[in-house]
């Protein structure tokens, strides 16, 4: 799960982990409103959109006075920002950090991510900062530097010591940094973080290390212990078909294609759309019913898939190992008449009870094309779809 | 012979009275697996499908002289079931619940160096010997016994490589479902080097998927020293970057993980990988061709 950069900004302040004065703004006047307020002589007004890159795409501005703060907030609520992460359809701002400015000396990288050669959290740290990592990890790795942790002790003070010297930070203020990397972990652990990235981190002209910006992403399964976290979450910078989808526990994915595809378990989900494209088919969708699938389930998975306007038909792939496929049929059966299906449905079926199951199909007055494997299955709806 | 488990392996259920443990006790006991007790705290004394119940995975233990446990319990409690079959000094436990936090994972990681447990999963479909002893979820029919080893991150995935191989008439050693989480107890390398050992696998098929390195890992260490011949395939080369694909370790982050570069890696080190996933089996059955091994593998 995603937040805003205002609200990992929060959790930050709640961890003692400096960043500067900011509100949340809905609105022009809010904007202006929380601008007086901080009563800075420089504002930033940055766009909050669950998506990296909003400088570079002009979602970040600096006002140096009330109307400037106005000009501009006018300027980015509204507009659709296309960034390397949003994807060509781009987003739209609905919310703007109001920011007091700062005298920034450097800019540095702090990250806490979870290292899964070694199963442990690691803490990686650059004084390339503003620059993604991924980039810094490409041409100068030298510059990045790491440290293991040890989920018993946690992040030590010598570690996060070591880092604040191999990235240069000014000798008198690394113990300001080492509190900062302290607090930063202890968020990280105790919210629960996936991802806790703060790019730029920086040295100010008054001797401050702050987080200028802040991404934090969320262990999915760990939210039903996090519930302030919960609370956070953004449904309108969410699919909403992915949001109607969790709701039935079903995985889905949106993606740009036609093919809607419904199959059981993520691994034969994530082939299923490869096979449909190595037939020069396009999926429109990743979708895992689950082990256990319900006719209720195959009912809203058909409904999700075809709320999709792009969807020119269906590919069921399901291989039934526990669930039996006669239950399936039966599911699938219904579920096409209940929405009225009017697109091409493929069906491949497998496992136990199988004979039973594509006879419920043939027998069904739904027109279900019926496959006798994966590559038939694929080929028929690239076909049928054209 | 086989790796992990065979027809003499005694094993506990944690988490036994629950809605789906009892379902899959059934489903084990029925295959013939020896079900030797279950693990419910406060449900000791009872008795499940014929089952002795326990308080605790200790006490479980003494009295049945089990040596490996399968984990139901569900994802806020289940990383403390794990820890409590390493305690007991299981040899094998194998966690077949899904969700359970990342954070959890790496406890159990850290708590569970220099143990003697070998934990297979979390999220996995389980571990099967066929004909002799089916731990976990899988659907018990479609395993035929024979000698080629399976490993892979996914659950169906592994069904339609196992069905795929015993249409053709080509038996199984044991299929071992490592899961689909980010942290877990057993990698490929592991597996592979248990089925490289079995004098009864002849070959492996390995099944990946999308985010991490362990494939390019284990496709090295398979380069250097793996005497039987491998073949894989990888699920999500249509993925798109930054999404999670259902499960929590298959994600593609910062141009990382993907199935081309898996694809690549593994093709380097002589891993023949299968272009979809219906042909799985026949790309086994090209190699084991190629190997002079058809013959030994066909088992009816």
């Amino acid at each position: 799960m995603n937040i805003h950069e205002y609200q990992s900004k929060e959790i930050l302040r709640q961890y003692g982990v400096s960043v500067p004065n900011g509100k949340v703004a809905f609105t022009v006047e809010e904007a202006v409103e929380a601008a007086k307020e901080l009563g800075t002589e420089v504002c930033v007004v940055k766009a909050q959109i669950h998506a990296g890159g909003r400088g570079k795409a002009g979602g970040v501005k600096v006002a140096k006075n009330l109307d400037e703060v106005r000009t501009y907030a006018e300027e980015i609520l509204g507009k659709t920002l296309v960034t390397h992460q949003t994807g060509p359809e781009g987003k739209e701002v609905k919310r703007l950090l109001i920011e007091e400015g700062c005298d920034i000396q450097k800019e540095y990288y702090i990250g806490l991510v979870l290292d899964r050669a070694t199963s442990r959290v690691t803490l990686m740290a650059s004084e390339e900062g503003g620059t993604e990592i991924e980039e810094v990890a490409e041409k100068t790795p030298e510059k990045i530097f790491k440290e293991e942790i040890d989920p018993v002790v946690g992040l030590t003070a010598f570690q996060a010591r070591r880092v604040a010297f191999n990235i240069n930070i000014p000798v008198k203020l690394v113990n300001q940094a080492v509190k900062f990397m302290m607090g930063l972990y202890t968020a990280y652990i105790e919210k629960d973080c996936s991802i806790a990235e703060i790019n730029p981190l920086v040295v100010t002209g008054d001797g401050k290390v702050m987080a200028l910006d802040a991404k934090f992403n969320f262990d999915g399964s760990a939210l039903y212990r996090q519930k302030d976290i919960v609370d956070m979450r953004d449904l309108e910078e969410e699919d909403s078909k992915e949001i109607e989808a969790s709701k039935y526990d079903l995985s889905y994915i949106a993606l740009d294609g036609n093919i809607g595809c419904m199959v059981n378990g993520a691994g034969l989900a994530m082939a299923t759309m490869d096979i449909v494209k190595h037939y020069g088919g396009d999926p429109a969708n990743f979708l895992d019913v689950g082990g256990g699938a319900t006719a209720e389930k195959v009912t809203e998975a058909f409904k999700i898939i075809l709320s999709d306007e792009h969807v020119k038909g269906i590919f069921v792939n399901i291989f039934g190992g526990i669930m039996k496929c006669d239950v399936i049929a039966t599911g699938v059966v219904e579920a096409a008449k209940q929405v009225g299906l009017k697109v091409p449905l493929v069906v491949r079926l497998e496992g136990t009870n199988v004979e039973l199951g594509k006879k419920i199909l043939a027998e069904s007055d739904v027109e279900i094309v019926a496959a006798s494997s994966m590559a038939d299955g694929a080929e028929k709806i690239v076909s049928l779809v054209g | 012979m086989s790796v992990f488990i065979n027809k003499d392996t005694k094993v506990i259920v944690q988490g036994i009275t629950g809605s789906t443990a009892l379902f899959h006790t059934k489903q084990m006991l029925e295959y013939g697996t020896k079900i030797v007790g279950g693990v419910t705290p406060g449900k000791g004394g009872m008795e499940v499908e014929g089952v002795p119940v326990f308080n605790t995975v200790k006490e479980a233990v003494e009295a049945t002289g089990a040596t490996a446990s399968v984990i139901y319990v569900p994802a806020p409690f289940a990383a403390d079931s794990i820890l409590e079959a390493v305690d007991a000094e299981l040899e094998l436990a194998i966690c077949i619940t899904e969700h359970i936090p990342v954070l959890d994972m790496v406890k159990v990681k850290r708590y569970m160096e220099g143990k003697k447990t070998r934990l297979v999963g979390p999220n996995c479909p389980g571990v099967i010997t066929a004909d002799e002893c089916k731990i976990g979820i899988m659907p018990g029919y479609i395993h035929t016994k024979g000698h080629v080893g399976v490993v892979s991150r996914s659950g169906t995935l592994t069904y339609e490589a196992v069905h795929q191989l015993t249409q053709a008439g080509i038996g199984q050693t044991t299929a071992v479902g490592i899961g689909g989480d980010p942290v877990n107890g057993t990698n490929f390398i592991d597996v592979l080097k248990a089925f490289n050992e079995d004098p009864e696998t002849y070959a492996v098929i390995m099944i990946g998927e999308i985010g991490g390195t362990a494939e390019e890992e284990a496709a090295e260490w398979v380069k250097a020293n793996m005497t039987k011949p491998v073949v894989g395939f990888i699920g999500g080369r249509t993925a798109p970057p930054g999404k999670r694909m259902g499960h929590a370790g298959a994600i593609i982050s910062g141009g990382k993980g993907t199935a081309d570069e898996k694809i690549r890696v593994m093709n380097e080190c002589g891993i023949e990988v299968a272009d979809t996933p219906s042909v799985m089996g026949e790309t086994l059955i090209k190699v084991l061709k190629e190997k002079g091994l058809y013959d030994k593998c066909k088992t009816h």
